[in-house]
């Protein structure tokens, strides 16, 4: 990000905030970055700083963008701007997504009309125009913003890489553009950071079964671990990429079904259906579908399609069955564990 | 492929004797869940709303009425515990 604004000849020059260049060109350490995070590694601390960009060389009459400054937002969007002249507004959404930090009032019309006022931005353009993207009209007002800021708030597309083709067609949105999408893509790239999150849980009881096995007359094995992960991985990888085409509409249920399938598959490669390790087996089948079920009912929050009274009414039927066949489940498999 | 979700669930309501045509609704839905008839908006495919209240916040008539919260479980959880409104929190390390 670069110093002085005299340097450059379209800005508001001297005396006025200081107004970063930002490339469209992404480096090796942003796609880096952006890998990071999508494992969960320093996902709650990648920002930018909140404020007024520039684009290649906007004039007082450019476009004026507004997003949040989660940098992985901010890189997909700047990567979207090539060969265009425009200005960024950047609000401070903690450094949280548009949609999500809209819903969290974050990215809002609040911090909008602020942002507007910090920035100094009715001297720097002529206009009195913004460009939100579509997914920030869950924490924006247009008309409270209009009322407030003098600003006129135009909803863009939803996807940063329609923002060229919106641009061009005279600020015009297609059908496909305003329409959230939830493709395998989408799906694929969420569920590392959902693995990778109950899989920590799931470490500490690994844990537990470590000191169960001290004392076990059947000490957990490798089988048991695969078994174990198995379930995890068909909630938080599995069923969030096969969601369409698991039958069934809730979360919980997909999954349960996935994790019914995948569980009886393991329990049959281990041999537990025999007469001595039933039990153990019908103990498995009790508790992991079910934790599948509640890892892929966790998915909702990732989802693109969900309701708070779809997944409120989904919960309070799925999570009562889950507590109770995790409890009867786990209950069988430690006493086949601890009687042998 | 379109996901659908759970049937007649969802709170949204839209009045339309109040509504005046501006379109925002129709605009800022991002499951198209609104359409405009006669200068009027209509509301053409209720179970695909998710309630993010984009359209409510943004209807100045204030014609549309939804009780509008994150469809995430985690946070409905959080909620559920806590007892307070369920929300989002995603700079506690979990959720979307």
């Amino acid at each position: 990000m670069s110093g002085c604004c005299c340097s450059r000849e379209n800005s508001s020059c001297c005396g006025f905030e200081t107004v970063a260049t930002v490339s469209t060109q992404l480096t090796m350490r942003d796609t880096l970055g952006a890998w990071k995070v999508r494992w969960g590694i320093g996902r709650m601390n990648y920002k930018v700083e909140p404020g007024l960009y520039a684009v290649g060389k906007p004039e007082n009459t450019s476009s004026v963008l507004v997003s949040a400054n989660y940098k992985l937002t901010f890189d997909s969007l700047r990567k979207e701007l090539s060969g265009l002249d425009c200005w960024l507004l950047i609000l401070d959404t903690r450094g949280v997504n548009v949609w999500c930090a809209a819903g969290k009032g974050t990215f809002g019309t609040d911090e909008l009309v602020n942002r507007i006022s910090q920035t100094g931005l009715s001297d720097v353009v002529t206009h009195r125009k913004l460009i939100l993207p579509q997914l920030g009209a869950v924490g924006i007002s247009a008309h409270e913003v209009q009322k407030r800021s003098g600003f006129a708030v135009a909803y863009g597309p939803v996807r940063a890489n329609d923002i060229k083709a919106y641009l061009a067609s005279g600020n015009r949105a297609t059908e496909a553009m305003r329409q959230v999408r939830f493709t395998l893509y989408d799906r694929l790239v969420l569920t590392p950071v959902e693995f990778v999150t109950a899989a920590r849980k799931f470490l500490l009881v690994f844990g537990w079964l470590f000191i169960i096995n001290l004392f076990a007359m059947r000490p957990f094995g490798l089988s048991d671990f695969v078994v174990c992960m198995g379930a995890v991985i068909t909630g938080t990888v599995i069923t969030p990429v096969l969601l369409p085409f698991i039958p069934g509409r809730s979360f919980a249920w997909k999954g349960w079904l996935a994790g019914l399938l995948g569980t009886i598959a393991i329990c049959q490669l281990n041999g537990w259906y025999s007469s001595k390790t039933w039990g153990l087996a019908l103990g498995y089948l009790l508790a992991l579908p079910s934790i599948s079920a509640y890892l892929a009912m966790n998915f909702t929050g990732s989802s693109t399609y969900t309701s708070f009274s779809g997944v409120t009414k989904e919960m309070k039927r799925a999570i009562p069955l889950i507590l109770i066949s995790v409890a009867v489940g786990t209950i069988l498999v430690l006493l086949k564990s601890l009687l042998g | 492929m379109k996901h659908t979700y759970l049937k007649n669930v969802v709170t949204l309501n839209l009045d339309k004797d109040k509504c005046v045509g501006c379109g925002m609704c129709a605009v800022v839905c991002p499951h198209r869940v609104f359409a405009m008839e006669d200068r009027k908006a209509q509301i053409v495919d209720k179970d695909h709303c998710i309630e993010c209240g984009a359209c409510a916040i943004n209807c100045l008539a204030k014609a549309i009425s939804v009780e509008a919260n994150v469809g995430c479980a985690s946070a409905i959880i959080r909620g559920w515990l806590t007892g307070s409104e369920p929300t989002c929190d995603c700079s506690s390390g979990e959720c979307c």
